[in-house]
């Protein structure tokens, strides 16, 4: 029977390249986590496989958290060899990573990236904000004539005259993503601490923590819009209205300076230098961690690290600062540190 | 009851009329009826077909210019020293690139256009991708050193936008990766010929890039990826599937046994692609140990998802074909298994067929259950060595680029995301039109 002959090879022809497959060891190196940290990590990747003998690595997205959860899954040819985030990893991952055997995790920062507030090109001016003015448009509480009473305004005119007469539509990014993170800590913190509100809550009875909490809840009647997916679907958001003000990172900024006018914080303009001397206040550094148990089972993964953070790739004139990464002024230490693989404590 | 109705139905009807031309209120009433329900019908039409026209003329209008792209021809003198020293650094093709800034100078005061920048800023005009292809070549081509080798480099994503109209100069004005005194150089070298737009190969044959050079991301390596993924499928799901409709069709019992294992197939067509994204993270990768992002596991996890299509369509074409045959064959001696195989099964052969290969057409589409097994991420592999390496190195597949791609910063992604639309459609459209060809041409109708 011809058919029965085809069906048997083909299933036959399956299985043992289904067999074999788990038996051939893994060759390049598997990346996952930030998306932040995505297109450096594919800059690199790129250059790692133009300019070494090793294949190109494979770099996944899906945010630092979700990535760090997958790096700490155990050690092994199935799990993967580098973590991208764009925070520092947890207590709490660090736990969960040594539960499953990944106890030696090298910490590489590879630069500090800039978070920006843009809107519509021809949209209202918004042109300086403060984290105040942040935190009075979107903090669940505010303080309104020296009482701690739930968000009232509707326009950011009525939490700072100065500002334009525009609705508050903030699209800002979700909890999954580590520039969340930062926002909460740089700009609604800071804001919360500055108008005053966090003294209001301790005063009223509240502990420091409780407190601190109460400062980075956003408001939760539409007005503040979490966007759970990328850079993208922010820039689509704010196209589509006039007023919306979205928070980006400067490297998406740059990419879209036709569509979006960025605004300058605490009177400081966004930039790689302003944000390499510190001026511009919100920026968070950017980092990827590497399984030491993987160096030497997997080809390239330490030449992988260490070309990362090379001077002709993460240098200041290297195409991750072209690209709107703000290289570190430390890089010289972090190089010396990956040469050494020196592990967290 | 019986009696009120009797009393009522004569008085609440309308009073007939007596003559046959003469059209009566009820007929009115029936025909404007139908009139309506024509007109409604043409208005769902309508609106169909709006949405399909506004679809395609948006996916046209923003796709198309993914297939041309714009590249400089420059004479690059190979030297041996250049080479050699640029070979024995780290980032060998920072060096590549000195050479190439090099030559595009030379360039501009041979062609008499004259400007202040220097060349790192110049070479901003060219995709950054250029050192690599001159380095490939160069390690491809030993034989070529000493002499000058014409090339044709892509040119950056932001030119090449400028001439496709995407990128204006006013646009520049914040941009820091061009500026407009750039645009009066490439205008210049387009006047003398050296700046030409043509059709863009490298889209339709190359792999994904990074996000610093947009213009040289194709979709080549991903339609691989997708081969090998419909190969699996076609290889495991067809057999697999025809072999469980014959036996439920042909010879399982009827009995409750059977109903609960048919309901459940009818019901696991309706599970959602994303539930078997996850069954296959679980089972073939952390359970099996078969590699991440391989085209193997992407499509076993499809066939797990194509598989109820086709026992369907398969019992459904197995059912259409008329028992007196079975019976005939049965008849005449012979037994069941050669009247299944012999008469049944070639005649319900071009209903599997097109059920197969709608299934397939539905599994090219998919890019959630990929998301979890490592599918969708930059995956910038070359094509596979052999077919071995085609099951099992990492790669990518068109719908999980073009999703990938449409993810990007740079507005020259969202241009390449439409052309891969564009070429993902025209897949679609044949595996489509051969199905009805097939349906036509073969299906016996009894």
């Amino acid at each position: 029977m011809k058919f029965k002959t085809l069906v048997s090879a083909a299933a036959l022809a399956v299985a043992a390249t289904a067999v074999s497959g788990a038996a051939q060891a893994r060759d390049q190196i598997q990346v996952a986590g930030s998306s932040t940290v995505l297109p450096y990590a594919s800059i690199v990747a790129e250059a790692f496989g133009e300019n070494t003998d090793f294949p190109t690595p494979v770099v996944e997205s899906g945010g630092s958290s979700a990535g760090l959860k997958k790096f700490c899954t155990g050690v092994g040819e199935n799990t993967i060899d580098v973590a991208n985030a764009s925070r520092a990893i947890r207590e709490k991952e660090i736990k969960a990573c040594a539960e499953n055997g990944v106890t030696d995790i090298i910490e590489v920062r590879i630069g500090y990236d800039g978070i920006v507030f843009a809107s519509q090109k021809d949209g209202p001016a918004f042109t300086a904000f403060t984290p105040s003015d942040w935190y009075n448009a979107l903090g669940a509480k505010v303080l309104k004539d020296g009482e701690l009473v739930a968000n009232p305004y509707g326009t950011w005119a009525e939490a700072n005259a100065d500002l334009p007469d525009a609705e508050i539509a903030a699209f800002i990014p979700g909890t999954k993503h580590g520039t969340r993170e930062v926002f909460e800590e740089k700009v609604l913190l800071q804001g919360c601490e500055d108008t005053g509100a966090m003294k209001a809550m301790v005063d009223s009875g509240m502990s420091e923590d409780d407190a601190e909490g109460a400062c980075m809840s956003v408001r939760t009647d539409g007005k503040s819009v979490d966007i759970d997916g990328d850079y993208t679907e922010t820039l689509a958001r704010i196209d589509a209205n006039q007023n919306g003000v979205g928070v980006f990172g400067l490297a998406f900024y740059e990419n879209n300076t036709d569509k979006l006018k960025v605004a300058t914080m605490s009177g400081v303009a966004p930039s790689t230098e302003t944000i390499s001397t510190g001026e511009y206040p919100v920026s968070r550094p950017l980092f990827f961690y590497v399984k030491k148990a993987h160096i030497g089972v997997i080809p390239g993964l330490k030449e992988y690290a260490q070309f990362f953070i090379s001077d002709e790739l993460a240098g200041s004139d290297g195409p991750l600062a072209q690209y709107g990464l703000v290289s570190d002024p430390e890089l010289a230490a972090t190089q010396d540190a990956v040469a050494n693989e020196a592990t967290m404590n | 009851m019986t009696d009120v109705t009797l009393t009522t139905t004569p008085a609440s009807e309308p009073a007939r009329s007596k003559s046959l031309l003469e059209i009566d209120e009820r007929t009115k009433k029936r025909n404007a009826a139908e009139t309506r329900f024509k007109f409604y019908g043409i208005g769902a039409i309508g609106i169909g077909v709006f949405f399909l026209v506004a679809l395609l003329v948006s996916i046209l209008s923003n796709g198309l210019s993914a297939f041309t792209q714009t590249s400089i021809s420059l004479p690059v003198p190979l030297v041996q020293s250049e080479i050699e020293a640029a070979e024995k650094s780290i980032v060998k093709t920072s060096k590549y690139r000195d050479i190439i800034g090099a030559v595009l100078i030379e360039k501009l005061k041979t062609a008499g256009v004259s400007t202040d920048m220097d060349s790192k800023k110049l070479l901003q005009i060219m995709s950054s991708g250029a050192p690599g292809a001159l380095r490939e070549f160069v390690l491809a081509n030993p034989d070529a050193i000493g002499t000058t080798v014409p090339f044709d480099f892509l040119t950056s994503s932001r030119v090449d936008g400028y001439f496709k109209g995407r990128v204006t100069r006013a646009a520049l004005a914040e941009d820091k990766n061009l500026d407009s005194a750039h645009l009066d150089i490439v205008d210049q070298l387009k006047e003398q010929g050296s700046v030409t737009s043509g059709f863009n190969w490298q889209f339709i044959f190359g792999s994904d890039a990074s996000d610093s050079r947009p213009e040289q991301a194709g979709i080549g390596v991903a339609m691989v990826g997708s081969f090998y993924m419909m190969l699996v499928v076609l290889c495991l799901a067809l057999p697999i599937g025809v072999a469980a409709s014959i036996y439920l069709e042909e010879f399982a019992p009827k009995n409750r046994l059977t109903d609960v294992i048919e309901v459940n197939i009818s019901n696991l067509a309706a599970v959602p692609s994303i539930v078997f994204g996850i069954l296959g993270l679980a089972a073939f990768i952390q359970f099996a140990h078969l590699p991440q992002s391989a085209p193997l596991v992407g499509g076993l996890v499809l066939t797990l998802m194509t598989l109820p299509t086709i026992i369907i369509s398969t019992r459904a074409s197995l059912q259409s074909v008329p028992p007196s045959i079975r019976d005939a064959a049965l008849g005449i001696g012979a037994s069941k298994m050669q009247s299944v195989f012999h008469h049944v099964l070639p005649l319900a052969m071009p209903g599997i067929l097109t059920g197969t290969i709608i299934g397939l057409a539905q599994a090219l589409g998919e890019t959630a259950p990929l998301l979890l097994i490592g599918m969708v991420g930059f995956i910038a592999s070359e094509y596979p060595s052999g077919v071995f390496e085609g099951f099992l190195s990492p790669n990518s597949a068109m719908p999980a680029q073009i999703y990938e791609w449409a993810k990007r910063a740079d507005p020259a992604f969202y241009e390449r995301a439409w052309g891969g639309i564009i070429i993902l459609l025209l897949f679609l459209m044949t595996m489509n039109i051969v199905a009805i060809i097939l349906r036509r041409r073969f299906e016996r109708r009894w």
